[in-house]
């Protein structure tokens, strides 16, 4: 029933007005989420069409056949890059945590020497150090008359952490000196010796702060996994190159790197998100 | 203690075919020409990509922010060796003008789409550090642009973009730091960079030690000149009393 109607009622409810095309002002008619996708589409129609007409002429099997039939490997081949980052962002986790204690060392010697080593691996390019690990580590070492092999992706994981370990010292000296020093001053007090001190009182209130930078770490190095494929092994992006080498078609080449580019974005977008979401949550609370 | 003690001997130093040789010398220097070049153009490239993303950003229109925002999202979550590739192989293929002998010519070079790429990439980084500068450029601030009667793009000019400029100043340090190193990902599409000549070198030469540690030398050193440049625009830039 309408309120404006009833004796004493006010017509506080009066109908929405419906909105006409012609109120919404021009430049947001010609501007919109929906002209926006429709010219991202138009654009990608443009740039793949001329390769469809190209299939038509010769009848072959459709794009997302062949993308949907290689994805299996890509897959194998993508868990094998994740499995690198994960060895890789291991090993410089824990060596660039006690490179960072070192350079907050009381000794100005090795405070200076760790921010040399640090200062060095941050500041040389991530494909250099690889190629520094690919060539110069031997394919394999004797120890004690036990030969060890080692393979190139072993090589490579030794490779990425170097850089790794490089900014998470950088990260960790930032979160130990943004410790409070009083309470270096009262686990002093309390007789805990520099080693204590740090083992149980400062090294676990770092990680809140680490916690994201570390996060966006993991994020930059899985996007640097594809490096590995320039010095020579075998991951994702050397299988894509090969599965466009063994289809030569020319049509293919631009939906399958942006199939791959949108794996990675799947893997990568959300750990950046969470990152994101973590680092306002504590800026608050801090 | 004896390859240390090698090391330390001065013919070492001479025994280098990039200091003694002067072929060698001439492929070395010409290789940090190019990366040098690559960076400053790259450089200046992507800072407009970022002071313009930025600026659509803040900008009243919603598909032009959503599709920024896009665009932002996408490539800073892609690899940027598998962007070079797409970039060089896939569209640089299908870009193709038929040249004058009547074969099919690439449009865009190597080089072109290396500068194209990488820009495109560090820009992306840009926008959003420039974004979240002019996130924290004071609200009383622009509300007193606009009481004097500035106007949108006023404002932006003279007013947000020089103080979040001065706010973004570190982030973007370790960003360009990081396009500069990230030039060497077009090894992979063979731009004779620093990289490519040394990889040239050294396999023809067998001298790959002494040629990475030459070029491993070459870019702290190269990394060191622009922070030091980057040092000194931001002490040039400082407002006393403003952002530290």
């Amino acid at each position: 029933m309408n309120p404006g109607r009833i004796k004493g009622h006010l017509p506080v409810l009066l109908p929405a007005r419906k909105l006409m095309l012609s109120d919404i002002p021009l430049h947001d008619r010609l501007f919109n989420v929906w002209t926006a996708g429709a010219l991202l589409i138009a654009f990608l129609v443009t740039a793949i069409g001329p390769s469809f007409a190209q299939a038509e002429a010769a009848p072959a099997r459709s794009i997302l056949t062949i993308l949907f039939e290689w994805t299996p490997s890509i897959a194998k081949a993508f868990g094998f890059n994740v499995l690198i980052s994960i060895m890789a962002m291991a090993i410089g986790t824990v060596l660039g945590v006690g490179l960072g204690v070192l350079q907050v060392s009381p000794r100005s010697m090795i405070r200076r020497l760790a921010w040399i080593v640090t200062q060095f691996f941050r500041n040389s390019p991530w494909l250099v150090l690889l190629f520094y690990c690919i060539l110069l580590i031997p394919f394999k070492i004797t120890l004690f008359g036990m030969s060890v092999p080692f393979p190139g992706w072993i090589k490579a994981v030794i490779g990425l952490s170097l850089p790794v370990m490089a900014y998470m010292s950088e990260y960790m000296r930032g979160a130990i000196n943004s410790i409070p020093s009083g309470q270096w001053e009262s686990a002093q007090s309390l007789g805990f010796t520099r080693f204590q001190t740090m083992r149980d009182i400062i090294l676990p209130q770092t990680i809140k702060r680490v916690l994201p930078p570390w996060m966006n770490l993991y994020a930059v190095l899985t996007m640097a996994t594809p490096l590995v494929s320039i010095v020579g092994v075998n991951e994702v992006m050397s299988l894509t190159r090969a599965a466009l080498s063994a289809e030569s078609r020319v049509d293919l080449l631009i939906p399958m790197y942006l199939y791959i580019l949108c794996w990675f974005f799947l893997y990568c977008y959300p750990i950046s998100t969470l990152t994101g979401r973590l680092e306002r949550r504590y800026s608050v609370k801090l | 203690m004896e390859t240390v003690l090698d090391w330390l001997q001065p013919d070492w130093l001479l025994s280098l075919s990039v200091v003694s040789d002067d072929y060698n010398r001439g492929r070395y220097l010409s290789g940090l020409w190019m990366t040098v070049k690559l960076s400053v153009i790259c450089i200046v490239l992507s800072l407009i990509v970022g002071i313009a993303g930025a600026a659509i950003q803040g900008a009243k229109s919603r598909a032009l922010r959503v599709s920024v925002g896009f665009f932002v999202a996408f490539f800073r979550n892609t690899p940027p060796l598998v962007q070079l590739y797409f970039f060089y192989f896939a569209i640089g293929t299908v870009l193709r003008i038929t040249g004058e002998n009547g074969l099919p010519q690439p449009l865009v070079s190597n080089f072109g789409w290396a500068v194209i790429s990488l820009s495109l990439f560090a820009g992306a980084m840009n926008i959003e550090i420039f974004r979240s500068g002019v996130e924290a450029v004071p609200k009383a601030t622009i509300e007193a642009a606009e009481a004097l009667g500035y106007t949108r793009l006023q404002i932006y000019r003279y007013i947000v973009l020089p103080l979040a400029l001065r706010i973004s100043m570190s982030a973007l340090g370790t960003n360009l730091v990081n396009l500069v190193k990230t030039t060497t990902l077009v090894y992979a599409i063979a731009v004779p960079e620093l990289l490519y000549v040394a990889a040239q070198i050294w396999s023809e030469d067998l001298n790959v030690r002494e040629m990475m540690n030459v070029l491993l030398l070459s870019y702290v050193g190269i990394v060191a000149v622009l922070v030091w440049v980057l040092h000194r625009w931001e002490k040039a830039l400082r407002i006393p009393g403003y952002g530290g």
